[in-house]
């Protein structure tokens, strides 16, 4: 009984007082806009898991999906103490080449799906190597290299997508539509498309990589310890490139995905403004990097996205309200269980310029 | 191009893009000569952008503005304080989540209190005015560059060697610098180094809120949703790469600030917007790529 007192005062009261403090979160920021507070939590529900024929639900997944992907791709990164947060450049560049690809090289729809898929990897994969030769042969930390490539690739884009590359007939900013052949199917019956079967095998392989291959354990094993790692004569500066390397093209699979899923095109802006990236990083550090507890992270975060959207359309709350949520979340949760994953391996990285 | 870099005008326009910058990169320098890796100096000069619209909006006045924006800025500064120094979260995991509360809470506030999306646009809000320094504004050159500014600049520019000599004399910076360089040895000598970062993201708080206020109601009489626009980011840069000593910072910020405004310049010349927006973070990636680089060669 004493025993049992101590885990509950350890474990289960810090986790109710998160629970009620997002509760207090949530109850003044709606109370603010003068809300319905029982109205909103039903638009919640409804937005995140209901709909017609549950489209909300497969917007909800699809959603999923595409965080969980990027949060695989930080992962891969964070574990192996590499601080890549420029993981938007990286998904940007992705579904950039993904589209263009699609849109100018002609042939059978199945290979030029194949052919666009590899080259948005190649794309990620190369911005992500980019930031990681700043820092190895240069000396840029990498968590400032890395986020600022952010910003030239979403001006590139935009501006390929405004002008040579724009559907000027379309009156927006973006670009012609792929071969509608090229279209990632539905599942039958729903408005779900299979894009997310792509997220479930890179996520199996993420895992796979990273438990059972001998260069999966030299990265995580540089991640805990980079003065062992070297001290033991691995390989430090490959492993990082080619680590990092994986982690770009995961997140040009995602931007690949997107764009033949769900936009059917490049539209400016269109995977930086739901904070894909970010998601996806607040997602892996919310379950201390546990890699078969990412993907129920992802969907939790994308359920508030799309659960605000549904306030809003219902109770008139704005959906921005996810945003706040989710970094209270953060704050409460990630301070206490994931501190100590990063503080050991980043500030080598991060201070790799001035050693 | 050339004819464009002598243009009065041009000069005018670099304090107001140099300020924000400077402001937010000396707040960052308290962290970091404090030992705060604080990396959320986006979210805290937003945070600052929109107060000081607010405080201007609801008190009638720019330096109820500014005082809003110093108030908004420290307390995120208190957020961070609280998950980062007194429950021990990771900076960068507390930075991050700032910077999405900062954007989250802007955006989300802008449509509950002003009923807005995108932009809050209203005479209501009182912007800072110009200065205008007779004598000095006759000076070629130096006249529009330090003539015409609002007070912001001029502060911005007093904090300069204000805050190097607070960091070489005061009790407190003193303090702060050894909380950044040798914690134990001021715990040991009975001042608890958290107590004084904490005083470090309070100043950062109040300066980045500064800088906000100057993006929000100095160049322009406004609230656009995520208006630091990676402001924040850059700034940190300039932080990281002078490891937080005021006067390098200035010429840092300087530079920064020139090709910012020299971007803007250029729109009117027919280069794709895309590109011009692109400018300062390409400069600051060249200035760290070179500065990283030189110092790697010269450490060898």
């Amino acid at each position: 009984m004493k025993l049992g007192d101590g885990i509950f005062a350890r474990e289960v009261v810090p986790w109710l007082a998160v629970v009620f403090w997002i509760a207090v979160v949530l109850f003044v920021l709606v109370e603010l806009v003068s809300s319905d507070f029982g109205a909103a939590v039903q638009g919640f529900i409804q937005g995140a898991f209901g709909g017609r024929r549950l489209a909300y639900l497969m917007t909800t997944l699809s959603r999923a999906a595409l965080i969980t992907g990027m949060a695989l791709s930080v992962m891969l990164s964070f574990r192996a103490g590499l601080f890549n947060i420029g993981g938007e450049g990286q998904l940007v560049a992705g579904g950039l080449v993904a589209a263009l690809v699609a849109v100018l090289v002609p042939g059978p729809p199945l290979l030029i799906l194949a052919l666009s898929i590899l080259a948005a990897m190649a794309a990620g994969a190369a911005w992500a190597l980019l930031a990681g030769a700043l820092q190895l042969y240069v000396g840029v930390p990498l968590l400032v290299g890395s986020l600022l490539l952010n910003y030239p690739i979403r001006y590139i884009a935009s501006y390929l997508v405004a002008h040579p590359y724009r559907d000027v007939a379309s009156g927006m900013v973006q670009s012609h539509l792929v071969p509608q052949a090229t279209w990632l199917p539905y599942f039958p019956g729903t408005r779900l498309d299979i894009g997310i079967l792509f997220i479930v095998v890179a996520a199996i392989f993420a895992v796979a990589y990273s438990h059972t291959t001998v260069h999966g354990y030299q990265s995580r094993m540089n991640g805990l310890s980079p003065d062992f790692a070297r001290t033991v004569g691995l390989p430090v500066n490959r492993l990082a490139l080619q680590t990092l390397a994986m982690s770009g093209a995961i997140a040009g699979l995602v931007g690949a995905i997107a764009v033949f899923g769900i936009h059917h095109r490049y539209i400016d802006g269109m995977l930086v403004q739901p904070l894909y990236a970010w998601t996806g990083i607040i997602a892996v550090l919310l379950v201390g990097m546990i890699p078969w507890l990412v993907p129920i992270s992802g969907f939790f975060f994308a359920a508030i996205q799309t659960g605000a959207a549904g306030m809003e359309r219902t109770a008139g709350v704005p959906k921005e309200i996810a945003l706040v949520v989710q970094a209270v979340i953060i704050l409460l949760v990630a301070s206490r269980v994931s501190g100590a994953l990063l503080s050991s391996s980043d500030r080598k990285a991060g201070g790799g310029g001035d050693a | 191009m050339l004819d464009l870099l002598f243009d009065p005008s041009f000069f005018a326009s670099v304090p107001r893009f140099v300020t924000p910058i400077l402001l937010a990169a000396l707040g960052g320098a308290l962290c970091e000569r404090a030992g705060v890796f604080n990396i959320a100096l986006e979210g805290f000069l937003l945070a600052g952008a929109f107060a000081a619209v607010l405080g201007s909006w609801f008190a009638g006045s720019a330096y109820a503005g500014a005082l809003a924006a110093m108030i908004g800025g420290i307390l995120m500064g208190l957020v961070f304080a609280e998950f980062n120094l007194r429950r021990g979260g990771d900076a960068i995991v507390v930075s991050i989540a700032i910077n999405l509360l900062a954007a989250g809470l802007t955006t989300y506030l802008l449509r509950a209190i002003f009923n807005v999306t995108g932009a809050f646009n209203d005479a209501g809000i009182v912007g800072f005015k110009a200065i205008h320094l007779p004598g000095i504004a006759a000076i070629p050159f130096l006249g529009p560059l330090l003539s015409g500014q609002t007070i912001l600049f001029y502060v911005a520019l007093a904090m300069v060697p204000l805050l190097h000599m607070f960091f070489a004399r005061h009790r407190l910076g003193l303090r702060m610098r050894a909380a950044g360089e040798n914690p134990a040895a001021l715990q040991a000598g009975g001042v608890s180094p958290k107590r004084v970062q904490l005083w470090a993201l309070v100043g950062c708080g109040a300066l980045c809120g500064l800088g906000g206020a100057q993006l929000s109601i100095a160049n322009v009489n406004l609230f656009v949703e995520n208006m630091s626009a990676g402001r924040g980011w850059i700034a940190v840069v300039a932080v990281l790469l002078t490891r937080g000593r005021p006067w390098p910072l200035f010429a840092i910020a300087v530079i920064f600030g020139v090709v910012d405004s020299l971007s803007f310049r250029v729109q009117g010349l027919g280069m794709p917007q895309q590109f011009t927006d692109m400018m300062p973070y390409l400069a600051t990636l060249i200035v760290l790529t070179a500065l990283s680089w030189w110092r790697r060669r010269s450490a060898q």
